[in-house]
């Protein structure tokens, strides 16, 4: 026993601040994730031309509480023929997989909870998967039709998708040549130019994977609601279901997260590279600008006040944009004080890299889950067979191809001693050749399929 | 302490899952035990700074066990498997095996005791930011001092996949 307790001591005085900071993002990642659906609802009804929610709090902006409230206190429902102990661990499994691989995520420069683990983008994408195994499980264990058709749908796509996604995570770490999260963004800083220019194609396949792999619309198949109700979490209710919500949201954040790091230059600022020069460049303003946004948001929230319709609301609004306004001065501390006092530059330099890197990092994830949002709203879903064909026949074998021409332009970059923006002077060419030889398997693909029913349909008539 | 610590807690899950896969009735349930097993392994190579290993073992048998798991669902009809007696007919092989097994590793224990330097290799502990990066250091053993045999189990891993491929195939 003795022994166990010094173990724990050893491992407290060890690793107490990655454990603070793991338990506050457990702690505060529902809250985010419940604002994110809040966004969601929010767009949506942008887009379908509706105000969306509006009864709690000003514009809604307190219903992810009242949900999250809702949720917890619902009735608990196991049904009676469920496998009820793997029916008990399966919501758990998705959401402790999604949990652990934001451990490895560098969110800016200052804050990673897993520092520099070697294996980094490979720790963060196989855990990741693991949190299939609770949609699968948890369809298999609920003993019912829609949910094993809803678990085996996703596990085909997640088979389908995964080798796809991997290829293209590939083909950006050829730039690299490392997994550690930390130095891939440092080679994107050190090369001036971000990998989803070096490989596009790469970026276009993980997008798609990572919609797929996410189950998010137009693949959301495992969950379609006019063939399957809900698919995998048809029988689960209250707060088994609202863990399944959390699962599937921090695995959009995780995707996003991955997809920002390997290809949106990570923490980096657009034009990082102009920041450390000495004298004024004029790219620079783009340090001002999140302090800005920020004070735009707060200063909105200010104009909003006397529209509200209750005072008790009206308070809300201020003390939100007086939060924007606290951001916003947090944000522009580190870059205003050195344009006042320019002996504080080497000072603030640490503050500057960690503020605005966490800033610049999350506005990246915030595009990416932006653009999946837009694509749910825009596209109808595919059918299970169009899913598998554009995976199978288009993805997979343009990810390959990809692969082997990214190799071949770094090859050939290196032999003219190329680098930063004049690589894209080989990496485009590869990226065209693999798209027209990708489309072009597929074109003979559908020649082929074509005169196989040509023949069929001659045989049946002759028959 | 803490390593020891670590190991005999991954170590007691991977043999507690172990035992617990090979005397389910249920086949999911065995599934379930065999990726903690699984899983369990990944944390003692964890435990031994052998991360690109770790990451490797879950990556490969996620998708693997998937496989099984789909094929478990689609091919075994589980309420007549649970009706049914199992695993009765090899009792007195696997007991035989069982001990030769035991007598094995016994005979290696107790001549490592006696021999000093000649049995079990001990390695001596090196700090961990002394190691060598390891996924740097697989890449460099595949790809350059084994590219060869790599080359040659790749080629035949590929001729495998095209075999089943081509088998599954319908004739037209």
């Amino acid at each position: 026993m003795n022994a166990a307790l010094q173990a724990t001591l050893e491992f407290l005085k060890l690793y107490w601040a990655p454990l603070l900071c793991g338990v506050a993002v457990v702690a505060i990642l529902p809250l985010i994730v419940g604002y994110i659906v809040l966004v969601e609802r929010k767009i949506m009804a942008d887009m379908q031309a509706r105000l969306g929610p509006m009864r709690v709090g000003p514009h809604g902006l307190l219903q992810p509480i009242a949900d999250a409230v809702k949720l917890l206190i619902k009735e608990d429902i196991i049904p009676e023929n469920a496998d009820k102990l793997v029916f008990w661990l399966a919501p758990v499994l998705s959401v402790g997989a999604g949990l652990l691989s934001l451990a490895g995520l560098a969110i800016g420069p200052a804050f990673q909870i897993a520092q520099d683990i070697n294996i980094g983008i490979l720790f963060v994408v196989g855990i990741s998967a693991l949190g299939i195994f609770g949609i699968v499980l948890g369809g298999w264990a609920s003993n019912s039709h829609y949910s094993l058709m809803g678990a085996l749908r996703s596990s085909a796509q997640l088979v389908s998708y995964e080798t796809a996604a991997g290829m293209a995570l590939v083909s950006a770490l050829l730039f690299t040549g490392t997994l550690n999260i930390k130095s891939i963004v440092e080679a994107q800083s050190k090369e001036g130019i971000w990998f989803v220019l070096l490989a596009p194609v790469a970026f276009f396949t993980y997008l798609v994977a990572s919609i797929a792999e996410t189950n998010r619309a137009p693949f959301d198949l495992p969950e379609a609601e006019s063939e399957l109700v809900a698919g995998y979490m048809t029988e689960f209710s209250g707060f088994r279901w609202s863990l399944y919500f959390l699962a599937e949201y921090t695995n959009m954040i995780v995707v996003a997260s991955v997809a920002t790091t390997l290809f949106l230059g990570g923490w980096l600022r657009p034009f990082a590279s102009v920041h450390g020069l000495p004298g004024v460049h004029w790219l620079n303003f783009l340090d001002f600008v999140p302090a800005l946004l920020i004070l735009a948001v707060g200063a909105y929230c200010v104009v909003r006040v006397p529209k509200q319709p209750t005072r008790v609301q009206q308070l809300f609004m201020l003390v939100v944009a007086g939060l924007c306004f606290a951001v916003a001065l947090v944000l522009a501390a580190p870059v205003v004080l050195p344009v006042i006092k320019p002996s504080l530059r080497e000072a603030v330099a640490p503050f500057y890299s960690g503020i605005h890197g966490g800033f610049w990092f999350i506005f990246k994830v915030s595009l990416y889950i932006y653009f999946f949002m837009w694509l749910r709203f825009t596209i109808p879903r595919y059918r299970f067979d169009q899913l598998m064909r554009l995976g199978w026949h288009f993805l997979i074998p343009l990810s390959i191809i990809n692969v082997l021409l990214v190799g071949v332009a770094l090859i050939v970059g290196a032999y003219f001693h190329l680098h930063g923006w004049g690589l894209l002077l080989v990496t485009t060419p590869a990226a065209i050749l693999a798209l027209v030889a990708a489309f072009l398997i597929l074109a003979l693909e559908k020649q082929h399929d074509a005169r196989q029913e040509q023949t069929a349909a001659s045989d049946f008539y002759a028959g | 302490m803490l390593d020891k610590v670590l190991f005999y807690f991954f170590a007691g899950i991977a043999v507690a899952s172990a035992a617990l896969m090979v005397t389910r009735r249920n086949v999911v349930h065995s599934a379930i035990f065999l990726i903690t097993a699984l899983l369990a392994t990944a944390g003692i190579f964890l435990q031994l700074r052998a991360e690109f290993l770790f990451i490797v073992q879950i990556i490969l048998y996620v998708g693997g066990i998937m496989v099984l798991f789909v094929f478990v669902i689609m091919l075994v009809n589980l309420d007549v498997a649970l009706q049914q007696i199992q695993f009765a007919r090899q009792k007195w092989v696997a007991l035989i095996v069982a001990l030769a097994l035991a007598g094995q590793v016994g005979v290696m224990f107790w001549t490592s005791g006696k021999m000093p330097g000649q049995g079990l290799p001990v390695l001596t502990a090196v700090a961990a930011n002394r190691l060598p990066l390891n996924s740097e250091a697989v890449a460099k053993s595949l790809f350059d001092s084994y590219l060869l045999p790599f080359e040659i189990a790749s080629v035949l891993l590929l001729v495998a996949m095209i075999g089943a491929v081509v088998m599954a195939k319908k004739r037209a």
